[in-house]
């Protein structure tokens, strides 16, 4: 699989110079396909390799971004340290769903359901408090400098974006090869098996989630300071869970590359018919497309589409 | 604590239950007996509210006779649903059966949109504004038209499923899916019909909800969330048990945000718990149904 590893250099390397020869425009794109790589990625830490699906990811986004938000705005700490107290804040609210519903052995839909609820319990908390402008949202009024994670161009945060989905890649692929990463591929196969073997199953899917909010909740700073605007009912809602989970499900779950094949693939395609359909007085029916594409993967492809490049790959990768 | 105020959200709170059972007993319906959570549930009751609201504006006709025809429309929706989608994910792991109905929510609830715009709406039909008053109480005519005919819907289905052979096959299939198909049950049509009866009764609701409250695309969503929380406090797969669910859901979300707020005052807290948060305590109610009780409130066997 040496080879393998050359290619995703070269294709570093490729991203990494890429900016000088994009517009603005499409320079945006590439920073979603990141952004979205890496929350897709997060997930993919609880759900592709634990198998517990949770639709209740926008609420670690949410608490990342307004952690990070109130630090710089009441005591002045820079974003770059914020982001990691709200990980931790994230990661604490991770653990407590974790608990109730590994403890009380919420299974499938259960623990579906039960990750919507706290998600939703959240957003409407957040919708409410004065502090991030209640209904009205929380617009951010930009201070440009590197310490206050804001900046007039696009470049710095496609390179940050870029540094989040390596960070990620790398997060992913070393636990994929260490012992917590086998055990949860394990109980994800067959819980009751590797309970069997002495595999403590609450255990690891507690380190699943916690890693996986934690994760997610850090990039809540860069969504913030890219888009200089919260709002519950977007970035914490089940539909924007939706969004999350949707590139890692196409591309394939419980794989390192999955999540990045499948924002690669998707956001383009998402900002482009975004564009496109609104402007010809069709907004929406992008996400009618994404509907239907989730039916169609779940049907025809369930494991995703990285299954198909590794078959075509196959003979160049294996020598 | 304003008693007056508490008994006028409960019996509006009560009222608008049974409308929710109604649409609870489509999903339990569904779950009962294909063991399958129709996450588009919400989103396919505003399709039956847009077509009963459609009707009200071409032709006039009042939604409270208008829900016929929603039901018919989602019975066939349903009906197609199943046979092309649903019928293929039945054996797919519980997790990954959640992701194509996700899915066509998606669908529903932005088709919506492209077809009827992103605005609430809020028709003026005959009974709108009327009331009716008994002593310090008022009562919404539509409010209790839409109880009412709820209820009695939901009483149809439930004779449907006792009475009839078309119902006996349904819960043949749901007993033992391998036993209905040797008998010589078309078990696939069987699941099929009961998709649309699901469909039909979600359908009927949004038709009743019409002349009760402002209908937009993105409503759906909270509706689907509603009907699973009901579900699992009923018990899933209890059809009574989503009707005493529905009640107690509608009553909760009218008198709690009203209670929260007195206790918050009780215990010298400067703070109001706004009508706006009332899903929180479905929320609250349904995580702690699910850890302490998961079988529900009536259902039997644990789920």
């Amino acid at each position: 699989m040496k080879r393998l590893n050359i290619l995703l250099l070269i294709g570093l390397l490729i991203l990494l110079v890429l900016p000088r020869f994009l517009s603005s425009y499409v320079m945006g794109v590439f920073i979603l396909i990141f952004l979205y790589a890496y929350l897709g990625q997060s997930w993919n830490v609880l759900t592709g390799y634990t198998g517990m699906i949770s639709l209740g990811h926008s609420l670690f986004l949410g608490i990342g971004a307004y952690m990070t938000f109130l630090l710089t705005f009441t005591l002045g700490v820079s974003p770059w340290i914020g982001m990691w107290i709200g990980g931790i804040c994230a990661g604490v609210v991770g653990l407590v769903i974790g608990y109730f519903g590994f403890r009380f052995g919420l299974k499938g839909v259960y623990f579906v359901l039960l990750t919507i609820s706290f998600a939703e319990i959240g957003r409407l908390i957040f919708l409410h408090l004065k502090v991030f402008g209640s209904f009205q949202g929380l617009f951010i009024a930009p201070n440009f400098s590197f310490a206050n994670f804001q900046f007039r161009e696009n470049i710095p945060y496609y390179y940050i974006a870029l540094g989040y989905v390596v960070f990620s890649l790398i997060v992913v692929w070393l636990m994929e090869r260490s012992k917590i990463g086998r055990y949860m591929i394990a109980l994800r196969e067959d819980e009751e098996a590797a309970e069997s073997l002495g595999v403590d199953v609450f255990k690891y899917k507690m380190i699943a989630i916690f890693i996986s909010a934690f994760m997610t909740s850090l990039a809540g700073a860069f969504y913030t300071n890219y888009l200089y605007y919260l709002h519950p009912g977007t970035m914490m809602s089940m539909a924007f869970s939706i969004e999350i989970i949707l590139r890692p499900i196409i591309g394939g779950m419980g794989t390192v590359l999955g999540p990045v094949i499948g924002s690669f693939l998707i956001t383009p395609l998402a900002e482009l018919s975004r564009t496109y359909f609104a402007k010809a007085g069709y907004e929406g029916l992008h996400l009618v497309i994404y509907g239907f594409l989730l039916v169609a993967v779940v049907l025809f492809f369930p494991r995703g589409v990285i299954s198909y490049i590794k078959k075509a790959l196959a003979p160049v990768l294996d020598k | 604590m304003n008693v007056n105020l508490l008994i006028q959200l409960g019996i509006s709170g009560f009222l608008l239950g049974g409308v929710y059972s109604l649409i609870a007993l489509g999903l339990s319906l569904i779950f009962g007996v294909m063991r399958v959570i129709n996450f588009a549930h919400g989103e396919m009751m505003v399709w039956g509210m847009y077509v009963a609201y459609t009707l009200l504006l071409w032709t006039g006709i009042d939604p409270f006779f208008s829900f016929l025809v929603s039901a018919a429309v989602l019975f066939f929706f349903g009906y197609l649903l199943q046979r092309t989608i649903v019928n293929r994910i039945l054996d797919f792991p519980e997790a990954m059966q959640v992701l194509p109905l996700v899915g066509m929510a998606m669908v529903f609830e932005n088709s919506a949109r492209i077809i009827w715009g992103p605005d609430y709406l809020s028709p003026q039909s005959r009974f709108s504004l009327s009331s009716v008053s008994f002593g310090f109480l008022t009562i919404d005519t539509p409010r209790l038209l839409a109880f009412s005919l709820a209820v009695i819907i939901t009483l149809l289905v439930l004779l449907f499923l006792k009475k009839t052979d078309m119902g006996k096959s349904i819960r043949a299939a749901a007993d033992n899916r391998t036993g209905a198909l040797l008998v010589g049950t078309d078990v696939n049509k069987i699941y099929a019909i009961c998709f649309g009866i699901g469909a039909a009764c979600v359908g009927a609701a949004g038709g009743l909800l019409v002349p009760i409250m402002p209908l937009s695309p993105y409503i759906g969503a909270p509706f689907t969330l509603i009907s699973f929380i009901i579900v699992i406090l009923g018990g899933m797969g209890s059809l009574t048990g989503a009707m005493v669910g529905g009640l107690i859901i509608g009553v909760a979300e009218s008198i709690g945000p009203e209670l929260i707020t007195n206790l918050f005052h009780g215990v010298g807290l400067d703070l109001d718990f706004p009508q706006t948060m009332k899903q929180v305590v479905s929320f609250f109610i349904l995580i702690v149904i699910m850890l302490l009780r998961p079988q529900g409130l009536l259902g039997g066997k644990k789920g």
